[in-house]
Formats: C-alpha cells, sequence, structure tokens
C-alpha cells in the first residue's frame, strides 16, 4: 500500500469522500457559466436553455407521481388548480397537501 | 419600471430570503429524510452536516450512502466522485441559465451563487427573472436561506428522524413533487412552447422503468433541451 491508500484507509478516509464529492458537484455548478462565457450563444442554444425549467418539473415529478397513483395525480391537479387562481406558491403548496392528506385520512 | 440591468442590492437579500418561503417544507422533508438516513447508515454527525454542507445536493447526498464505506480506498473514492457528478450533471444546464444574469458580477460572488445552486431555489429565481427582476442579491438571499434550513433540518433528522411520525399522513413524501408542480404553472406560455417538457417528461418515464437510480431526472432534462433547440 502506498502513502496515500493508507491516509484515505485511516480516519481522514470519510473527509475525502466528502471532498470528493464537493468538488464533483462544485465543478457541475459552475461548469455551465463558464461554457456560456466562452461560447458564442445561439438563438438555438437560447430556446434549448429556455425549455428547461419545465423539463426539469416534468422530468422530476412525472415518475414520482405516477408510482403514488391516483391520490398523487389528485394532489398535484389541485396544486395546479390553486396555482392558476393565485399564482402563490404557498396556496397551490398548501392545497396539494391538504387534498393529499384528506384522501389518505379516507383511507386510500 | 423594473430595472432590467443586472445589479445587487442589500435588501435583495432579505428579500430573496423570504422569496425562498415555499420551497422550505420540501427542503425540510428532504434533508431530515437525509439526516436520519445518515444516523441509521452509522455515519457520524459531522459526516452528515459535512455531506449537507459542503456537497448540498440531495439526490446525490442520498445515493452518496448507499455506496458510503466504513474503510475507503482511492478505488472507492473515485466512484463515489464519478456518481456524484452524474447524478448532479444536470446543474451544469442550470448553471449555463444564469450566465446573463451574472455574467458582470464579481468572480467570487458568482462561485458563491453557484455553489448554492439547487433546483428548487433554480426554479423560484427563474420566475423571478422571467418576471423582470434583475437583483442578484435575490438570488444570494434565496440561496443563503435554503442552505441554511437544508443544514438545520440535516442535524434535526440525525437526531429526531425516528420520532416524527408517519409523514405520509400529511402528503408530507410528496411535498417536493407538489412544490415543483406549482412552479410549472407560471411558466406556462401555451402549448407550443410546452412541447419539449412533454419529451422531457416521457423520457423520464422511460429511463425510470428501465434504469435504477435518480438518472431519469438528468435523461429528461437533456431531452427537454434537445427537443427545445429542435423545434422552430
Amino acid at each position: 500500500m502506498t502513502a496515500i491508500d493508507t491516509l484515505i484507509a485511516g480516519p481522514w478516509g470519510a473527509t475525502f469522500a466528502i471532498a470528493a464529492m464537493t468538488v464533483a458537484t462544485f465543478l457541475c455548478r459552475i461548469a455551465g457559466m463558464v461554457v456560456m462565457s466562452r461560447v458564442r450563444i445561439t438563438p438555438r442554444v437560447e430556446r434549448g436553455l429556455r425549455a428547461l425549467p419545465g423539463s426539469i418539473i416534468l422530468a422530476t415529478i412525472l415518475p414520482v407521481v405516477l408510482d403514488n397513483g391516483v391520490p398523487a395525480i389528485l394532489a398535484l391537479s389541485a396544486t395546479i388548480l390553486a396555482m392558476v387562481l393565485t399564482r402563490l406558491e404557498l396556496v397551490g403548496l398548501a392545497a396539494g397537501l391538504g387534498t393529499l392528506s384528506i384522501i389518505r385520512l379516507f383511507g386510500w | 419600471m423594473p430595472n432590467l440591468r443586472p445589479h445587487f442590492t442589500l435588501a435583495g437579500l432579505s428579500h430573496g430570503a423570504r422569496a425562498a418561503l415555499p420551497a422550505f417544507p420540501g427542503f425540510i422533508m428532504f434533508s431530515m429524510a437525509f439526516g436520519t438516513a445518515a444516523s441509521q447508515k452509522g455515519l457520524s454527525l459531522a459526516e452528515a452536516f459535512g455531506l449537507s454542507a459542503f456537497v448540498y445536493a440531495g439526490a446525490s447526498q442520498m445515493v452518496g450512502l448507499e455506496i458510503w464505506q466504513k474503510v475507503w480506498s482511492p478505488t472507492t473514492i473515485l466512484t463515489i466522485m464519478t456518481v456524484t457528478a452524474v447524478v448532479n450533471a444536470r446543474m451544469i444546464l442550470l448553471g449555463a441559465t444564469l450566465h446573463p444574469w451574472l455574467k458582470d458580477e464579481p468572480k467570487l460572488r458568482t462561485a458563491l451563487n453557484l455553489f448554492l445552486i439547487t433546483d428548487s431555489g433554480w426554479l423560484i429565481n427563474t420566475r423571478y427573472y422571467s418576471e423582470g427582476g434583475r437583483d442578484v442579491g435575490i438570488l444570494l438571499g434565496s440561496g443563503l436561506a435554503l442552505w441554511a434550513v437544508w443544514l438545520i433540518a440535516t442535524f434535526a433528522g440525525f437526531f429526531a428522524g425516528a420520532l416524527v411520525p408517519e409523514p405520509t399522513r400529511f402528503g408530507l413524501d410528496l411535498v417536493m413533487p407538489i412544490f415543483f408542480g406549482a412552479m410549472l404553472v407560471p411558466l406556462w406560455k401555451g402549448p407550443k412552447p410546452a412541447l419539449p417538457w412533454l419529451v422531457a417528461g416521457a423520457v423520464s418515464l422511460a429511463f425510470h422503468t428501465l434504469v435504477p437510480g435518480y438518472l431519469f431526472i438528468l435523461a429528461g432534462a437533456v431531452a427537454g433541451v434537445i427537443a427545445g433547440m429542435l423545434i422552430e
């Protein structure tokens, strides 16, 4: 075993792991900014990035909501309805969580 | 008339912290769940806290726990680093969209803002920016507030996770997707700009069925961006 192996296998191992994960994540966080400051932004790239917020949302929630079935779909519908009416995120959140707890109260 | 040039105000910090409020419930639930899982897995408080403070990216922290080691080797360190990079690769895209807003900012403050990037915080600030807001103080204030909430909740979850009654009874297990769904409404600009979202959702579903882990988020996001580039 080399000195590095011994050090990593010792009590400092977890610190190395956290540092490695921190570096990997921070590189992801700054990479987009660094790339964009070096490339010319074409209308095409701009269109792609404009689609990102909605795409991230659907990519994140669609599998989770479908896995949780009808109660989750109803809760999400209540959230969206409340948001369309009020445009206040906290109201939308309360509508969704409220709907879900009522449905579960009746043992669905 | 809003000030459409990027600028920074100290007042923005507290406004930003308040703007982040709707993301608090999701952050508290996710971070408490992480703290509880970390303590069950045998991590020390310092390790759980270190992960939340410095890695500060929920999905990768959870995946990290699954491959956490009692004794580390260069190979396992490299593995956890690679897995973390893959799970968090979507942040490259999030950071790219912040470029027009942050390009003339001081480098150090931008580094801090980018360190504080999260999906939820970014969604809140995307909405603020699309409505004409340009105060970088809002971005920083919301980022700092969410980071603080994340840390406190990890701490609480580490010690008290087992004491919390069934979170499913109040629908709290689904608080994150419900928050994300709420954020979708202000983004709606008609059916055509939403076509890439459908592509993102379909690809994400397919990945979720076929590939274990959190890869479906990255796959869906990338598919949505590509669809956005292709649709005139």
